[in-house]
């Protein structure tokens, strides 16, 4: 989803302005202020404009201007105008600079692209955007601070008294580590997070690590190439620098084309096994043949898994072909095949034990294994190797 | 701003692998002494290679979560990391004695401290004696006990049992434990044959690992005698030829390693108050005072 959502009617909010923005606000006036003729407006933010002037302070607000002759004043006009203030003391103040978590929480709420007073309206009910299988909800407290909700896109209508409700985002590697069937997540961008959980009222850096936990370094990936400087390494870098057990991996490519990697990235990188989107290709010359995804982030190199799933392919590929001659119906060759689809798309626990329909079912794969396995495994009796 | 990396093997098929990385991270953190703490790991996300881009701070320190110097602090995390320049020489050890160099990680352009494994550092001797505490649930252990010092062996890195017999040596001299002894998985004296090694009726095994997984929890129990089969368990202590054996695990699990991990920071220079106290003091076995 690249357009975030807004959720609800959309009217600018009242904002109680809050000590802290109002002092950093003050801070800023008096830095720039004193004897020296000031160099220009101590704020120039997003619509928000204060500037010195020897005993006056002038605010310019969307273009209207105000005067400001005492702190009192000041104040006043501050308050009347506190979602512009509050909107500068946090990014300029609280999210900081030049950091991919400002970037990200300025994305979330489409700072880019809408005013200041559209984006309180949306953050009034709360803006949502999708992040591989997060759903991250940005709203704006009446005191103009931003706060948080993630939880697993599925869960997306579900009553917040439904869920588990979380507050340490380190409660995050629990969530992340295992499946929803149990099982250990070697890769935390498979698509297999589980859901029921929530972390809600989160600020932003506690966000930030919930999105860090469960995807780690997307963001910075994603931020560096939103800059033009994401730094792609293909398959063939990455593979030429493997050292130790997998230095071995460097002879699966012997000059005879690319159709391996193809293999490869079919495999590992599609969308329904990973939610990063595929940027590296063969080598910066050779583009893969399979898509690279849809996903919101980039993948920016082959994975430690891929790395140790070529190490295993580099040995059984390294196997020449011969022939074997096996005597199977048309339906049993059928089954096979489907027998390959049905793990490879990780659907053996959801066929019906009863479905006799579905090849791929286990009586079926039974009956295949009594009829055509010999004691030692053999399909059709046939030997692997030459006796 | 100061910010301390973490970096450790990881695991594609055991949860348990990252487990010690995250808790000691979590301690430190607790202690404040960085205003960021990040890991990364070999196996595990974030990679190496892109856990410096998550870091924010500009002094940063960068400590192994490894047992001793070779592959992969002086090849692997090099490399990965983009450290310009690198050279094993930078560290100028003698295989145990690995203390920082201060380079540009390329990867984001500035300077980072790369500091020596954890393994090798001399604070690891308190935390094998404090693991036997530990398992012993006695601060005071020593007397009437033997401690078997246990690593995988030379097979695949000299160094490796150098660090064992370092932190061996050292906690013999200070003469606490009735005996200390190097026992190795692959290599003479044998794991396998403890009972021989030592005179004590009680020693407690302490394995050099960074987290517990294939070799401490299931090869070395079986091998030690302390159960046929890891799936059925053993007790602690478990006899074995008349000899009590308390098995610790991975030291790599003990709190305390956390010390280790400010103590190679510190040693690069990292300002960390009183936060090696504060760690030391809230890792404690406790006297049950």
């Amino acid at each position: 989803m690249s357009e975030p959502i807004t959720e609800g009617t959309t009217t600018v909010p009242d904002i109680d302005l809050p000590g802290d923005a109002f002092d950093a606000l003050l801070a800023a006036v008096s830095t720039v202020s004193g004897d020296e003729p000031s160099e220009g407006p101590a704020i120039d933010f997003e619509g928000l404009r204060v500037e010195s002037r020897g005993e006056t302070t002038v605010v310019e607000v969307d273009g209207e201007r105000f005067e400001a002759g005492s702190e009192r004043e000041l104040h006043e006009v501050a308050a009347d105008n506190a979602a512009f203030v509050t909107n500068w003391h946090f990014f300029e103040r609280v999210a900081g600079e030049g950091t991919p978590r400002r970037a990200f929480v300025r994305w979330l709420e489409a700072a880019e692209e809408r005013s200041v007073g559209e984006r309180y309206a949306a953050l009034a009910t709360g803006v949502v955007r999708e992040w591989g299988q997060l759903r991250v909800t940005a709203t704006v407290t009446d005191r103009g601070e931003r706060r948080y909700d993630v939880r697993h896109l599925e869960d997306a209508g579900v009553p917040i008294d439904e869920l588990d409700r979380h507050e340490d985002p380190r409660d995050a590697r629990d969530i992340v580590t295992f499946d929803p069937d149990g099982r250990y997540r070697p890769l935390k961008t498979a698509p297999s997070l589980r859901g029921g959980w929530v972390f809600s009222a989160l600020d932003h850096r506690e966000m930030y690590e919930v999105v860090e936990t469960v995807y780690p370094a997307t963001v910075a990936n994603w931020h560096r190439e939103r800059e033009g400087r994401l730094d792609v390494d293909h398959w063939r870098e990455t593979m030429g620098r493997q050292s130790g057990i997998y230095g071995v991996v460097q002879t699966w490519d012997r000059g005879e084309g690319h159709e391996h990697v193809n293999w490869v990235a079919e495999a590992c990188c599609a969308d329904s096994q990973c939610l990063k989107r595929r940027e590296w290709e063969y080598d910066d010359e050779t583009d893969l043949d399979v898509d690279g995804g849809d996903g919101v982030f980039p993948c920016r190199e082959p994975c430690s898994l891929v790395v140790s799933a070529a190490r295993k392919w580099t040995r059984l590929e390294g196997e020449t072909e011969r022939t074997y001659e096996f005597e199977l119906t048309p339906s049993e060759k059928e089954q096979l095949e489907a027998l390959i689809d049905a793990v490879a798309d990780g659907r053996t626990e959801e066929i019906r034990e009863a479905d006799l329909r579905d090849p791929a079912n286990r009586y079926r794969a039974r009956f295949l294994r009594a009829k055509r396995l010999d004691a030692d495994g053999n399909l059709c009796g046939v030997p692997t190797d030459d006796e | 701003m100061q910010s301390l990396v973490i970096l450790a093997h990881g695991s594609h098929l055991n949860p348990d692998s990252s487990a010690p990385t995250y808790a000691h991270a979590d301690t430190i953190r607790a202690s404040e002494a960085f205003d960021e703490v990040r890991t990364g790991f070999w196996k595990e996300e974030p990679h190496l290679r892109e856990v410096l881009r998550t870091v924010e701070g500009d002094e940063i320190y960068v400590v192994p979560l490894f047992i001793s110097e070779g592959y992969f602090t002086e090849e692997v995390i090099p490399r990965e990391l983009r450290l310009a320049g690198w050279d094993v020489a930078e560290w100028d050890s003698d295989g145990i004695s690995a203390d920082q160099a201060t380079l540009v990680a390329e990867d984001i352009g500035r300077e980072v401290h790369y500091c020596g494994p954890v393994g090798t550092h001399r604070a690891m001797s308190d935390v094998i004696v404090r693991r036997a505490e530990s398992v012993t649930d006695d601060p005071d252990v020593g007397e009437g006990f033997g401690l078997a010092v246990v690593g995988h062996g030379t097979e695949r890195n000299e160094n490796s049992a150098k660090a064992i017999e370092y932190h061996a040596d050292r906690i013999r001299e200070r003469g606490r434990f009735d005996e200390v002894r190097t026992l190795y998985m692959d290599e003479e004296p044998e794991v396998d044959d403890l009972p021989e090694h030592f005179e004590s009726e009680d020693v407690v095994l302490v394995p050099l690992f960074i987290a517990d997984g294939y070799h401490t929890q299931e090869d070395i129990p079986e091998d030690v005698g302390l159960c046929e089969d890891y799936r059925d368990g053993y007790d602690v202590p478990t006899a074995v030829d008349g000899t009590r054996i308390w098995y610790a695990g991975a030291v790599g699990t003990e709190p305390l390693m956390a010390d280790v991990i400010l103590e190679r920071a510190a040693d690069a220079g990292a300002d960390l108050n009183d936060a090696l106290a504060t760690v030391r003091e809230t890792t404690r076995v406790a006297t049950g005072d």
